[in-house]
């Protein structure tokens, strides 16, 4: 007969301000089985798991139920107190009396009450019919793969690679830098990007731990933790290794006719290219789908003019496929696409700009080396309107987030612009200034005192072309007027948007997103950089706008969490698995037919003495625990440890039954 | 007859990995819902064994919600395309025996979908709550 113990959280008022908790403890102590109920103000505290270690052994309990928050919350912290007090980890079930119940329901305490006692009393049931489980363990692959060259992969694969671990860390463009290498100096010291970020791309390059993979993209994914297998496709270059980066057949190259993404169009770019001039690897590319040669098969002067003979025509695509412990997902952002703004003109007026072409024009290696000049007619600018919360904050672009780095790269835009050209005047409409961070309240008061920068609270209802100027209409909500303000050119402040492609992305390794796409943490609090697959981390934008120090304190995290990983020597791994009942196999084959991980052997066996049949097996190593051969097992002969049928099926009968004494 | 909020009675079989969690969320965001569900938390919706259901209808639930991650999101890769191929044949053939279609509900919730998550055990509980008041 089981010992069992319950103990229902207050989680301070979180249950008990809607919860009844003395009742539900009082009802468990009228189930059969259960030994002891307790409720207390904390069960996760210290003295909270003390009061359970005291009362299994008092009582001589022998598995126990914790009714108080999510079992995705606190599952583990029980299970460790179970080993604390000598028992099998796995004898314990959560009632989930928080998010299922007090959170949701405290509109009638009563009926919240009553739903309290039932999950208590549908997880005594569970647990009584728990089954003693033991720890698996599984090898680890100790390298780890990094997806995405920018500030927050290179930072995540230093620091993995600096704890003495192998690092492949692939990046879809040319050259690694990401957005950062886009920029040209950063709030709010104002150095300048290129010459903090420039170090760490050499770093990266020079690290004999770093296997570097540029033009090179993850096709497939599969395995888990310790043990990923991934494909990953490099592009054809068309360069080779004896490329030595001179660059002539850049400056040869007779294609003028693209634009360079990097530059953000403003520029033009060659059919073999780098990406900018401090690249890494410096390596160039050619573009396939513009090279007159590939076009029309004539041209061939890179090839001419290298002196290396590094350009090969006839590379082909590789399939690479590796095997990986753990992951680092840094896939990074994409600025919003103003073309949905009717007021800005939808994109169409040459002189509006995004953020982004506004840092490559005033970069020194920008497509203008530095100088802010009009993309319409190229001539020099005197009024500049800045407008903030251009796809973020808006509930009607979908976008009602806040970008969180606009208002800091606004003013410094505004400040840099001063500093290149004192003759300049500019404007900022803005909703709210938000400049939460290490001085950078300073910096946004830096730019109105000393820059005379102009900050007006409101939104812009139209930009008109008028003559070759712009007319920004518009209101200053604090003195109530409406303004009007002729301009040479408007910078908008693009917000942060997740990566094109990134739901597809996100699919490859099963990972959820959240509503915008944006890549979920396990824990928005307490486990910010995990994500639901364990072994896969996330840094960086992907995961949700942040600025570059907040990117690269989250990479260095992700490197701690995958080093935590790689420390070990062998992994531990939950035998929630599956096992089949070989004496009521009929050796159908559909579950081997089903299993997702090929988990599942046939094997002629001797099942009883002289008798030899086809049956199933698990391969312990193998599986993932989903229970996919369960449900289509035809005979029950399969079933899932720790959501076995018959616990399953006693909850199903508890939660159907009235509450009995109450 | 009108029925008492108190006796509708919904078992809710709920992923871990989507639904459970898009649950907890819905608790993150204090999205009030009816308290007559009670819910089961199962690996994957590929776990369904369609037993669980008849068992649940058997021993008087009015009405059962399967709720899994969105077709191509599960986190067993392929788990809930099982489900979503039993589930019309259970509906279906939960009606030839005589189980009302407004008793038997499935879902795709994601972890993040908080709010559908109330919106969805709201719509369930009003159609269970027609069939048991309306016949």
């Amino acid at each position: 007969m089981a010992r069992i113990g319950v103990f229902v959280c207050h989680c301070g008022t979180n249950i008990s301000g809607v919860v009844d908790v003395s009742r539900v403890a009082k009802y468990a102590e009228s189930l059969p089985g259960v030994k002891v109920a307790v409720d207390y103000k904390f069960m996760c505290s210290d003295p909270g798991q003390n009061t359970i270690i005291d009362a299994i052994k008092t009582h001589n309990l022998d598995r126990i139920v914790v009714s108080a928050c999510s079992p995705r919350m606190h599952e583990l912290t029980f299970r460790n107190t179970l080993e604390r007090a000598g028992l099998n980890p796995y004898m314990v079930e959560m009632a989930n009396i928080r998010e299922h119940v007090s959170w949701v329901h405290s509109d009638n305490k009563e009926l919240a009450t009553e739903k309290a006692m039932k999950l208590m009393e549908m997880s005594v049931s569970k647990v009584r019919r728990s089954e003693v489980l033991t720890k698996m363990f599984a090898p680890i692959e100790k390298r780890a793969l990094v997806i995405g060259g920018g500030i927050a992969g290179i930072q995540a694969a230093l620091d993995i690679a600096a704890a003495g671990y192998k690092v492949v860390l692939v990046e879809k463009e040319s050259s690694i830098g990401g957005r950062m290498a886009q920029l040209d100096k950063t709030f709010p010291t104002l150095d300048c990007s290129a010459c903090i970020l420039t170090p760490k791309m050499v770093a990266v390059s020079q690290d004999k731990n770093i296997t570097l993979l540029t033009y090179a993209e993850v096709t497939e994914v599969s395995g888990f933790i310790g043990q990923f297998e991934v494909k990953i496709k490099k592009k054809a270059k068309s360069v080779n290794s004896k490329c030595i980066g001179c660059g002539v057949c850049v400056t040869k190259c007779p294609n003028k006719k693209s634009l360079s993404d990097f530059d953000g169009r403003l520029g033009p770019r060659k059919a073999i290219y780098t990406l900018f001039p401090q690249a890494v690897p410096n390596v160039p590319v050619i573009d396939r789908e513009t090279c007159t040669f590939f076009l029309t098969g004539k041209c061939k002067i890179c090839e001419k003019v290298c002196p290396t003979s590094a350009v090969d025509y006839t590379q082909q695509d590789e399939l690479i496929t590796e095997k990986f412990g753990a992951v680092v997902v840094a896939t990074g952002f994409d600025i919003y696409d103003h073309s949905s703004y009717g007021e800005y003109g939808y994109g169409e007026i040459k002189d509006v700009i995004s953020s982004l072409q506004f840092e490559r024009l005033i970069s020194s290696s920008g497509p203008t080396e530095g100088h802010v000049v009009r993309p319409s007619d190229q001539k020099e600018v005197k009024n500049v309107v800045f407008i903030q919360c251009v796809g973020s904050r808006d509930e009607s672009k979908k976008r009602p987030y806040c970008s969180r780095v606009c208002c800091m790269y606004t003013a410094k835009q505004a400040m840099l612009l001063k500093d290149h050209y004192p003759e300049t005047q500019s404007y900022v409409f803005y909703i709210d200034i938000r400049a939460a961070g290490k001085n950078y309240e300073e910096f946004v008061q830096r730019a109105q005192n000393d820059y005379g920068v102009v900050y007006l609270r409101g939104r812009v209802s139209k930009i008109y072309e008028r003559g070759n100027k712009l007319l920004v209409k518009g209101a200053d909500t604090l003195s109530g007027a409406q303004v009007e303000i002729e301009a040479d050119l408007v910078v908008l402040a693009n917000g942060l948007e997740p990566r094109k492609g990134a739901k597809e992305f996100s699919q490859l390794f099963h990972m959820s997103s959240d509503q915008y796409g944006f890549y979920n943490e396990l824990h928005p609090k307490l486990a910010p950089v995990e994500t639901a697959i364990s072994g896969v981390f996330v840094a960086g934008c992907c995961q949700s706008p942040k600025d570059i120090p907040d990117t690269v304190a989250m990479a260095s995290a992700t490197a701690a969490k995958v080093c935590a990983i790689f420390a070990k020597e062998k992994m531990e791994v939950e035998p929630l698995i599956a096992g089949v009942n070989q004496l009521t196999c009929s050796g159908c084959e559909t579950c081997y037919n089903v299993c997702p991980y090929s988990a599942i052997e046939m094997k002629d066996k001797e099942v009883k003495r002289g008798e030899v049949r086809h049956v199933a097996e698990v391969l312990e190593s193998v599986c993932k625990g989903c229970g996919v051969c369960v449900g289509a097992c035809y005979s029950k002969a399969v079933d899932l440890k720790g959501f076995s049928e018959r616990q399953i099926l006693s909850q199903v009968e508890t939660a159907t039954m009235p509450i009995t004494n109450s | 007859m009108e029925s008492k909020v108190k006796e509708i009675n919904i078992v809710g079989f709920l992923c871990n990995w989507c639904s459970y969690a898009g649950a907890d969320m819905t608790g993150l965001g204090r999205n009030i819902y009816p308290s007559n569900i009670k819910v089961i938390r199962i690996p994957c919706t590929g776990r369904m064994d369609p037993m669980m259901i008849i068992e649940a209808f058997h021993n008087g639930a009015d009405g059962v919600l399967v709720s899994g991650c969105h077709p191509g999101d599960c986190h067993y890769t392929e788990g809930n395309f099982y489900w979503r191929r039993r589930y019309p044949h259970l509906k279906s053939l939960l009606e030839h025996f005589g189980v009302d279609r407004r008793r038997f509900h499935a879902s795709w919730v994601s972890a993040s979908e908080g709010k559908k998550f109330a919106e969805v055990v709201k719509k369930v509980y009003a159609e269970v709550k027609d069939w048991k008041d309306n016949g």
